[in-house]
């Protein structure tokens, strides 16, 4: 790769230099064109029976807006502009109320639930959600109001995408526990029913809730039977330990590793919880390891790039493929999360890993820079290493554990083999939502 | 409700329009906003940005530094970018958040104008209104900036800037080369496209025209000032059709000749009187210049409808409608029996009962979802576009 030299701020470093946190100096941002993470519209129409309504500037409205239609959904969503005068003629509250009801008028259809959305500016003017949904609530008793966020500004407290996965679930009451009932919260998309996380809830007769599943409000509703609550994304512990000390349920966060140990343990403090036999989990690890074999023979020394997109772990997936004689040699990811200890363990095992960001204003004009020929796992790295072939996931594609890393394994190999239209599969938002584009 | 809509989008926003407007004259735009306003551009009004790189940047703005109205951070990451990346100026807008703090972008543009002795300007966006609105400021400050009174090009027939053709209105349709190539046919010479399909070298020389075309009310502001400063006369009007394009051509050689502006391509004329049962609905001179022909084709009368925002000027018949709202719009094409309406596709939603439309993708309202169905109607019949024009 061709190195960029004497920037201000350079865009990536060597991981044996780089220090546990940020990795770059903030400043201005780059957005590369790689639209498969989901974002607060896709996740809230999860939610069956359930339409969206945002307030807030046209800037912010028209993304939001278009990633419906998109997404063919704009009968499930509508909108209140907020102008400049309503920021300062003390309607804000009445705006948003009056907005909300002269919608649900309109709609051809009831809404079980809103999500109602509120911008930046609303929190930033000191906007009083709370009468918002109270008046609201008192005049449509039969449709539940939940207080949403689209507040990147404030993403510095909690990001909009974890409260979005917290406020998913605003609607859910006691209704007593069941304890054979076990609910995963807070992913996009169905959790591999080949997993071992799955089967060992399925096997062993406990009824496995997921909102990815509910065709129904009621089933939605019925989410608050479940005794235990699961959360594997990052972004969704915060819900997850929400949710659960609100209807007195067991949280239980079993971060989507790839690491043996953490999987087996994470298996153990499962089957603890549902008062069940850990199985053998010798067969899935062998398994995982032939796929990895074969997937290093696809590869050959061809690098691998992996972006922080694709896996909630990147550096725990580098370590995993390092340690199984991949030439890892791209990591892309602005900041470290979950996964520091790999982060640790790579400095020693991979120094000359180069970490590049992915924001960085001198990203930019990544793709156009001469680059060795790279397997991105990743739509972000498959842009900026300018490659057809990648793995086409994000947040781990719904795949957990010892075989959620065959099923990786596989892809990686199946990226070394074919290419990929590139441009439309990164293009289209919201990876597994509908697109007309 | 004015600002309520149950179905159909909104057209983009301010900050869109700055960055479309200035996206290939190689210069840094910096959007002062956390995230949204980049993310919704680049995505969804931005058809270039996959294939052509430009630097467009936010500021990741955050809760706290917004608070402490910590500016001295957003100065020192923008010069510090301006080393990196070596732009030609630097352009600073912004989305809601700094409207509330009170952010003096002419101020902080000088202080980094004065720090990296880049030319800088800041542009007072807020997210909050349309696209026309942003683009037509960045434009104008565009041509402030950079163009200067100079000799008239020695080409003895009518040299020509086209003024005001970004992709939010246009897509990537080639409408710029197809109007430079049918104007070329027309004894005129290119000097500047203040829009897309230009550098900044071209643009610098936009003085030495004889005319402006005016092809979207973006571009409107700026050929106002061009007139003013350089005496360059304008004409509004696209040219699309059989017809149009010969009444663009005449104006703009009458134009160059005379010296005075005119927004006859956009007028109807006497059948505006009628009743209308046809309506267009989109940017004001485009829309403006199919009602034209489409008028004149039919004979019939043509309303038009411009929901991202207009000028009294553009309706030189005084009969079309800045009408904003979707419940506004819905009310007017059915209060009026309303039957053929030419629209973007997303409209489709608000038409009344029986209304037919004839489809016309507008990126600056469904962004990708009909780019691919984008037509370029420069010079072409519009019975052929849609097969038939009733």
């Amino acid at each position: 790769m061709l190195k960029q030299v004497g920037l201000d701020r350079p865009p990536t470093v060597r991981l044996g230099d780089a220090v546990n946190g940020d990795f770059f100096a903030g400043g201005l941002e780059y957005n590369p064109p790689a639209r498969g993470v989901w974002n607060i519209v896709h996740t809230g129409m999860l939610i069956p029976e359930t339409h969206e309504i945002f307030a807030c500037a046209q800037g912010c409205l028209r993304g939001v807006i278009l990633t419906a239609a998109e997404m063919n959904a704009l009968d499930r969503m509508s909108w209140i502009s907020v102008s400049e005068q309503d920021m300062f003629d003390g309607t804000l509250e009445s705006d948003v109320t009056d907005g909300v009801c002269e919608i649900l008028e309109k709609l051809p259809y009831r809404p079980k639930q809103v999500l109602l959305y509120l911008s930046c500016i609303h929190l930033f003017a000191g906007c009083d959600f709370d009468v918002i949904i109270a008046e609201l609530s008192e005049k449509y008793p039969d449709i539940h109001f939940a207080d949403c966020y689209m507040t990147p500004t404030m993403r510095k407290t909690i990001s909009p995408d974890a409260k979005m996965r917290a406020q998913l679930y605003d609607a859910l009451r006691p209704m007593g526990l069941d304890r054979k009932s076990v609910s995963i919260l807070g992913n996009d998309r169905a959790t591999d029913e080949n997993s071992e996380l799955v089967r060992v809830i399925k096997d062993n007769g406990f009824v496995l809730r997921d909102l990815t599943a509910c065709t129904s409000y009621q089933e939605y509703l019925d989410m608050a039977k479940s005794s235990l609550n699961i959360a594997y994304l990052p972004t969704a512990q915060f819900g997850c330990e929400e949710l659960s000390a609100r209807l007195g349920a067991q949280a239980m966060y079993l971060p989507n590793s790839f690491d043996a140990d953490e999987i087996r343990a994470n298996m153990a403090k499962l089957c603890d919880a549902l008062g069940v036999d850990c199985p053998d989990l010798t067969a899935e690890e062998n398994s995982a390891k032939k796929a990895l074999t074969a997937a290093k023979e696809a590869v050959g020394d061809t690098p691998i790039a992996i972006d922080f997109t694709a896996v909630t772990q990147p550096f725990g997936l580098a370590e995993l493929l390092v340690r199984h004689g991949f030439d890892v040699r791209y990591i892309i990811n602005d900041c470290l999360g979950e996964d520091g200890a790999a982060f640790e363990r790579l400095k020693s095992l991979a120094p000359d890993i180069t970490i590049c960001s992915a924001v960085n204003v001198n990203m930019l004009d990544f793709p156009e820079l001469e680059h060795e020929r790279v397997i991105a796992i990743g739509q972000k790295a498959a842009h900026y290493f300018n490659t057809d072939y990648f793995v086409n996931i994000v947040q781990n594609g719904g795949y957990w554990g010892f075989t959620g890393i065959s099923a990786i394994a596989d892809l990686i190999a199946g990226a070394a083999r074919a290419p990929k239209d590139r441009r439309r599969l990164i293009s289209h938002k919201g990876i597994g939502c509908e697109s007309c584009i | 409700m004015k600002n309520v809509s149950r179905i159909i989008p909104c057209y983009a926003a301010d900050t869109s329009g700055v960055c479309s407007a200035l996206y290939e004259f190689g210069g840094m735009t910096v959007v002062h906003d956390a995230s949204g306003c980049n993310s919704t551009y680049s995505t969804h009004d931005e058809p270039r940005w996959y294939d052509q790189r430009s630097m467009i940047y936010i500021s990741a703005l955050t809760e706290l530094d917004a608070v402490m109205g910590n500016d001295e951070k957003l100065i020192a990451d923008i010069v510090s970018a301006a080393k990196d990346r070596s732009p030609a100026f630097i352009v600073l807008c912004g989305s809601p958040m700094p409207m509330m703090t009170g952010f003096d972008y002419r101020a902080v543009a000088e202080d980094i104008q004065h720090r990296t002795g880049i030319p800088t300007f800041g542009i007072e966006t807020n997210g909050t209104r349309s696209y026309v609105d942003g683009a037509s400021k960045a434009l104008l400050a565009l041509v402030k900036e950079f163009v200067h009174d100079m000799p008239k090009d020695s080409f003895e027939g009518t040299s020509y800037n086209i003024v005001g053709a970004t992709p939010l209105d246009f897509g990537l349709t080639d409408t710029v080369s197809t109007i430079k190539k049918m104007l070329g046919e027309c004894d005129m010479k290119f000097i500047s496209s203040i829009g897309m399909g230009s550098t900044l070298d071209e643009i610098r020389k936009a003085a030495s025209a004889k005319v402006d075309l005016v092809v979207s009310y973006t571009g409107l502001e700026t050929a106002r000032y061009m007139e003013k400063e350089f005496g360059i006369p304008y004409i509004c009007g696209v040219p699309l059709g059989v017809s149009q394009k010969d009444i663009c051509a005449s104006e703009m050689h009458r134009a160059a000749r005379d010296g005075r502006s005119s927004y006859y391509p956009i007028v109807r004329g006497r059948s505006i009187d009628n009743d209308a049962e046809r309506a267009v609905i989109g940017e004001a001179v485009l829309a403006g210049s199919l009602a034209r022909e489409w008028s004149m084709l039919t004979s019939a009368a043509v309303d038009v409808i411009c929901p991202p925002d207009t000028d009294a000027a553009l309706s030189p018949d005084k009969k079309d409608m800045p009408l904003l709202s979707e419940d506004e719009i819905t009310a007017y094409l059915s209060d009026n029996g309303i039957k053929t309406v030419i629209a973007d596709p997303l409209y489709r939603y608000i038409l009344p009962k029986g209304c037919e439309l004839l489809e016309l993708p507008h990126f600056a309202f469904s962004g990708r979802c009909f780019a691919k169905d984008m037509q370029n109607i420069i010079c072409k019949d519009l019975k052929e576009v849609w097969g038939k024009l009733p």
